[in-house]
């Protein structure tokens, strides 16, 4: 768990970060959104201590981070920024391999480590390990960055606008493998990005920060229905707000008892898709199956739009 | 490399063997550029351990100009030190542009004659390609990478290490190498305080007006910067094969 208390960043004149508290559940996904100068990345990066806070703390787990030297801290704590900052001059395995080494894991545990992140994140270690970087593609890259911050086995995970740099296909496929890593490993992630449907998609908790300040922490339904001002109204969007609640449920969550001869939608679908595949066949309900084809009953297009409303 | 260049390499480098090993089998060559029945070949020391005594001298100051261009640059790219960096600069460019024969004039009556004034000029005279080229390797390392080495947990000396400095690697050699020809020449002029050197063959030769001599110093030292150079040069692609930046 991550808590931060009435932390603050100011540099001469300007307070770049205004005494922002909020607390991250242990095993879960935090977002902060916010626009650019908003504060966002700099209160990320007092997590780990590479920006020293002016004022306030943060405590992981209980323990006050400033009680051991930052370099150690950070080595217990997986960080990925955009572009991936991989090391040009090292292997992938070698890059992986950075935080094992620094904490003076034995070589065999390491290499181990290494191939095991390699499958998971889909790159064969055969052909991957002993390729440099820059002969990995984008999303490759960025794959290896967060296999890297992920080496140590870290309890917590930040994340500056990791996808920041993919595009859309590829970011929507690093978005769903973040989810199934976290999933798998049960870290505590917190996310920087300045994208709401990123935030929506992967937070089960949803920061807003404008000029230094925390404007809302809540779950990304309640941003919809409850904004805490208008600036967070706007920045979750008005025009998609009923759509936007409607991609937070899904299908298997919202169906009803009973049959339908519409279209088969996916337990895991959410209303938005199942709603857009019932106006483009032009029926008024679907049919909602699980992963193995059973059915799981089904949606009517009234259902649907009630969940879309506040 | 194309295999002519590394051909003519290779006859260049048994060319210059061959003149230091045996000298006197050149003769007829030099013969026409003597006058009056003067020895066509330098015969008042060893060629070959001129030549050594004069790349010794050579690498000996490249390797303190390495040593002490290197460190400032690290320490004027540390926050600690960036306070150094126009006094650093300063101090540098003086050793660049304060002529070497004027440098051998002022250490003479402190070190005495022989090949310490000649290290002391060549050290200050090759230190400005090394700590400029030093400069930007470490300056020029992409933020990001860095900022991935501090993220990881690494310290600023583990960073220093194994981040920037093999970073900065490639153009750290290149101002090494610079600094190494750019003496090979300079060094003849140890020879005017007595510092063992091509350049006793060459003042042998404005001495006498043996136009066989200045040519035959002249020579020897441009062939060993030249191959010095590629040798360096192909070293460098060598040793960072593994350092391949995009």
């Amino acid at each position: 768990m991550i808590r931060v208390e009435k932390l603050s960043k100011r540099y001469a004149d300007t307070t770049v970060v205004d005494e922002v508290s909020f607390a991250v559940e242990r095993g879960s996904i935090a977002v902060i959104v916010g626009t650019s100068g908003s504060g966002k990345s700099t209160l990320l990066r007092m997590i780990n201590r590479l920006v020293e806070p002016s004022a306030g703390r943060v405590l992981i787990d209980g323990h006050d981070t400033r009680s051991e030297p930052a370099h150690l801290l950070r080595r217990r704590i997986g960080y990925v920024i955009q572009g991936n900052g991989l090391f040009p001059h090292r292997t992938v395995a070698e890059n992986i391999a950075t935080v094992p080494r620094l904490l003076g894991w034995d070589a065999r545990r390491t290499a181990a480590r290494v191939a095991e992140l390699l499958t998971l994140f889909g790159l064969d270690p055969g052909t991957y390990a002993n390729a440099l970087p820059q002969q990995l593609s984008g999303g490759q890259q960025q794959r290896v960055g967060v296999a890297r911050a992920l080496a140590a086995e870290p309890l917590v995970l930040l994340m500056d606008e990791p996808f920041g740099a993919l595009d859309p296909i590829i970011r929507a496929k690093a978005q769903e493998d973040l989810l199934a890593i976290q999933r798998r490993f049960g870290m505590t992630v917190l996310l920087v990005t300045h994208d709401m449907d990123e935030a929506f998609r992967l937070g089960s908790r949803v920061a807003v920060m404008s000029g230094g300040k925390l404007l809302q922490y809540d779950r990304p339904a309640a941003l919809l229905t409850h904004p805490a001002d208008g600036f967070v109204a706007r920045m979750t969007g008005l025009a998609e707000r009923a759509l936007r609640l409607l991609s937070l449920i899904t299908a298997g969550e919202a169906a009803a008892p009973g049959v339908s001869d519409g279209p088969a939608v996916a337990a895991t679908a959410t209303l938005r898709e199942v709603l857009s595949e019932l106006v483009w066949s032009g029926a008024d309900s679907a049919r909602v199956v699980g992963a193995d084809g059973t059915p799981r009953g089904r949606l009517t297009l009234a259902a649907i739009l009630a969940r879309g409303t506040p | 490399m194309p295999r002519a260049a590394t051909l003519l390499r290779l006859a260049a480098l048994a060319l210059l063997l061959a003149f230091l090993l045996w000298p006197q089998s050149f003769a007829p060559l030099f013969t026409p550029l003597t006058q009056y029945g003067a020895p066509p070949i330098y015969d008042q020391g060893n060629l070959l351990s001129l030549a050594l005594a004069q790349l010794g001298t050579v690498c000996l100051a490249a390797a303190a100009s390495t040593v002490v261009a290197v460190g400032l640059g690290i320490l004027v790219t540390r926050p600690s030190g960036a306070q150094f960096l126009p006094l650093s600069r300063t101090l540098v460019n003086v050793g660049q542009t304060f002529p070497p024969v004027a440098v051998l004039a002022v250490a003479v009556p402190l070190v005495g004659f022989g090949e310490k004034p000649t290290l002391i000029a060549l050290f200050a005279y090759g230190l400005l390609p090394i700590f400029e080229n030093t400069l930007v390797g470490l300056k020029t390392c992409p933020p990001a990478v860095l900022e991935a080495a501090s993220g990881m947990g690494m310290s600023a000396r583990q960073r220093l290490l194994s981040v920037e400095l093999p970073l900065a690697m490639p153009l750290i050699l290149e101002g090494v190498r610079l600094s190494l020809v750019i003496n090979v020449g300079t060094a003849t002029i140890g020879s005017t305080v007595a510092a063992k050197g091509l350049g006793e063959v060459i003042i042998a030769g404005l001495l006498s007006s043996n136009t066989a001599f200045i040519l035959q110093g002249g020579l020897v030292t441009g062939l060993m910067a030249i191959l010095l150079y590629d040798g360096m040069a192909a070293l460098e692609r060598r040793l960072l094969r593994q350092v391949a930046l995009d």
